[in-house]
């Protein structure tokens, strides 16, 4: 083939050059794993760390259950406060000037204090107001109950925790509602779409992309300030139980180290499912073309027959070598 | 009623605070005509494109669609804000065109097209679905269906943008500037296209640069600047024989 011979080893010579190399990473790194083993040896060997306790309490029936709790305590108050921070980001954005101000006002308390004056608050309520009333003002009530009884610990660990957490969430998801260009809203307005089918359909998907990492870190963050719910207090939860019974067996370094075990547990897989949400939400704008596989089988058959193929889908035509040359064949896996 | 106008602007006038955009503009558009709006940038061609679908909201003067009073109920000689639903109901029968394109990125070419008649319409999904692709197989881009917009050509895009509008099967086609966003070689794809609506029947008003489209399609040509109609005609004699100086100045810059 003439083409061949035109575009190969006369006209386009590869180039065969020696990569920059970089002997400094592989020094420092040797270094740090040496530092790193020292360490690990050391620890193994440390009485304080008393690896047989850890081993022993990692998977006690009472450290399991109170990982659970913890593990319900971070689920159940993140839904909640997932769904009131997406009201709030809403509300935030509403052109409705008294809806905007509630939402205002919510995030102005609730950001502006800490989380665990809140807990301490929320473990005060019962003290506070005795008792439930449901009926009209300045008459008998309808319905009466005791605050305490209708209130476990477990709720108002949750209540607190959600409330707090959903002021956050609301300016998260806010930052990703206005992320979406305008003219997404203006497209789905003309073709009819009402508001709500337009925020579902076209712009909260398109938000996701912008919400879910700094969500992803709430979720986290959530997993372990359920620590702080001992605050109300509740004492069933990872932290505390571990806590407590260090107290009475002394083994305090041990069972810091079981509970750390459990929360990096946790995060870990939290962190995996965020990877596979990233990854359903950035359709559209990665790289992924459905028939990409396709494209570069017909690009090597037709570059085979005439040497020369433009190249679908970037925007200037592009010069493929035929794959019988060796050179040709690697600059096209760099492409 | 075929003899009633498609689109009936009444000394239509909008403001942006103290900014006024539109200075009563009046004009028919009449069934099946296409009409282009040209003139310098700022002169309101594409606000008064954006008032007929109530993208934006007339501040005053009428303008009606296929006899029907846009954004406005009218009762006892006293004129009702439209609730947002039945705006959106309007809306259906105007289709929009942007010069972003606008597309959903997180769709398909496919699913782009469907989306509204599914979500608005109510319509069953096989049927949505045979439609879409006859639509998308009218503008060219059959084989590109299952693509999502960020790996099609902007020319590409434009095309499935009026594929989606065309799926609402309106009644009157709005183009804002279409063709502005585009390489210059990927235009003529998308005024092909364009062309081939307006000989199937298509009521359409176009915010445009293309004189050349202006001239081979349209079939009235009216002139904007500083918020007023300055001229307005048959393209052909328009362009070849401006009245009004201000006309003059901006064909002898655009031509």
């Amino acid at each position: 083939m003439t083409n061949t011979a035109v575009n190969g080893e006369k006209t386009e010579p590869g180039i065969k050059a020696i990569r920059l190399r970089h002997p400094w990473r592989n020094t420092f790194a040797v270094v740090l794993l040496l530092i790193v083993a020292l360490f690990v040896a050391d620890a193994a060997m440390r009485p304080a760390y008393d690896w047989p306790a850890v081993g022993k309490y990692l998977f006690d029936q009472r450290i399991s259950q109170a990982a659970f709790v913890t593990l319900q305590l971070t689920v159940y108050s993140m839904i909640i406060a997932i769904i009131l921070g997406v009201t709030l980001a809403i509300m935030r954005l509403s052109p409705n000037p008294v809806v905007n101000s509630i939402a205002w006002v919510y995030l102005w308390v609730f950001r502006g204090t800490p989380v665990y004056v809140q807990l301490v608050f929320w473990g005060l309520i019962g003290t506070i107001y005795q008792s439930i009333d449901i009926g009209l003002p300045f008459t008998e009530p309808w319905v009466s109950f005791p605050t305490r009884v209708a209130l476990s610990a477990f709720v108002l660990a949750i209540v607190g925790l959600a409330l707090n957490e959903a002021a956050y969430m609301a300016e998260i998801v806010r930052a990703g509602l206005l992320s979406v260009d305008s003219g997404q809203e203006e497209a789905a307005t003309a073709l009819g779409m009402s508001w709500f089918q337009t925020m579902v359909r076209v712009i909260v998907p398109q938000s996701m992309r912008v919400i879910i990492p700094p969500a992803g870190n709430e979720v986290i963050s959530m997993l372990k300030t359920t620590s702080l719910v001992t605050a109300i207090p509740f004492t069933l939860e990872l932290y505390t139980r571990s806590r407590d019974i260090a107290a009475v067996t002394f083994d305090t370094v041990p069972m810091l180290i079981v509970a750390s075990i459990w929360y990096l547990f946790f995060t870990s897989i939290l962190m995996v499912g965020q990877y596979f949400l990233e990854k359903r939400f950035a359709r559209g704008i990665g790289d992924r073309r459905p028939d990409k596989k396709a494209d570069d089988a017909t690009a090597s058959v037709a570059g085979a027959m005439t040497g020369v193929i433009p190249v679908v889908g970037s925007g200037q035509p592009t010069v493929v070598l035929p794959p019988t040359d060796p050179r040709a064949d690697s600059s096209k896996g760099e492409r | 009623m075929p003899d009633t106008p498609m689109v009936v602007a009444d000394r239509v006038s909008k403001s942006f605070g103290s900014n006024e955009v539109l200075k009563s503009i009046s004009l028919e558009v009449k069934r099946g005509e296409v009409m282009c709006l040209v003139g310098p940038s700022g002169s309101g061609k594409s606000t008064f494109l954006r008032c007929i679908n109530h993208l934006e909201v007339v501040s005053s003067g009428r303008l009606s669609v296929d006899g029907e009073l846009i954004g406005y109920r009218e009762a006892n000689h006293r004129l009702y804000e439209m609730r947002p639903k039945e705006a959106a109901r309007q809306r259906r029968d105007i289709g929009m065109v942007f010069q972003r394109f606008n597309l959903f990125p997180h769709m398909t070419a496919l699913q782009n097209v469907m989306e509204a008649p599914i979500r608005v319409k109510g319509l069953s999904k096989a049927g949505v679905e045979a439609n879409a692709r006859v639509l998308l197989a009218r503008v060219g881009l059959a084989e590109r269906a299952d693509y999502y917009p960020a790996h099609l050509s902007g020319g590409q895009q434009q095309r499935v943008a009026i594929a989606r509008a065309l799926a609402m099967e309106p009644k009157l086609m709005l183009f804002d500037e279409p063709t502005s966003a585009l390489d210059p070689e990927l235009v003529g794809e998308v005024l092909d296209v364009m062309q081939g609506l307006a000989r199937d029947g298509m009521t359409m008003i176009v915010v445009t640069h293309e004189m050349g489209f202006a001239r081979e399609v349209a079939d009235s040509l009216v002139f904007m600047d500083g918020g007023v109609v300055v001229e307005s005609g048959v393209p052909t004699e328009v362009l070849a024989n401006p009245q009004h100086h201000r006309t003059q100045a901006f064909l002898s810059k655009v031509l």
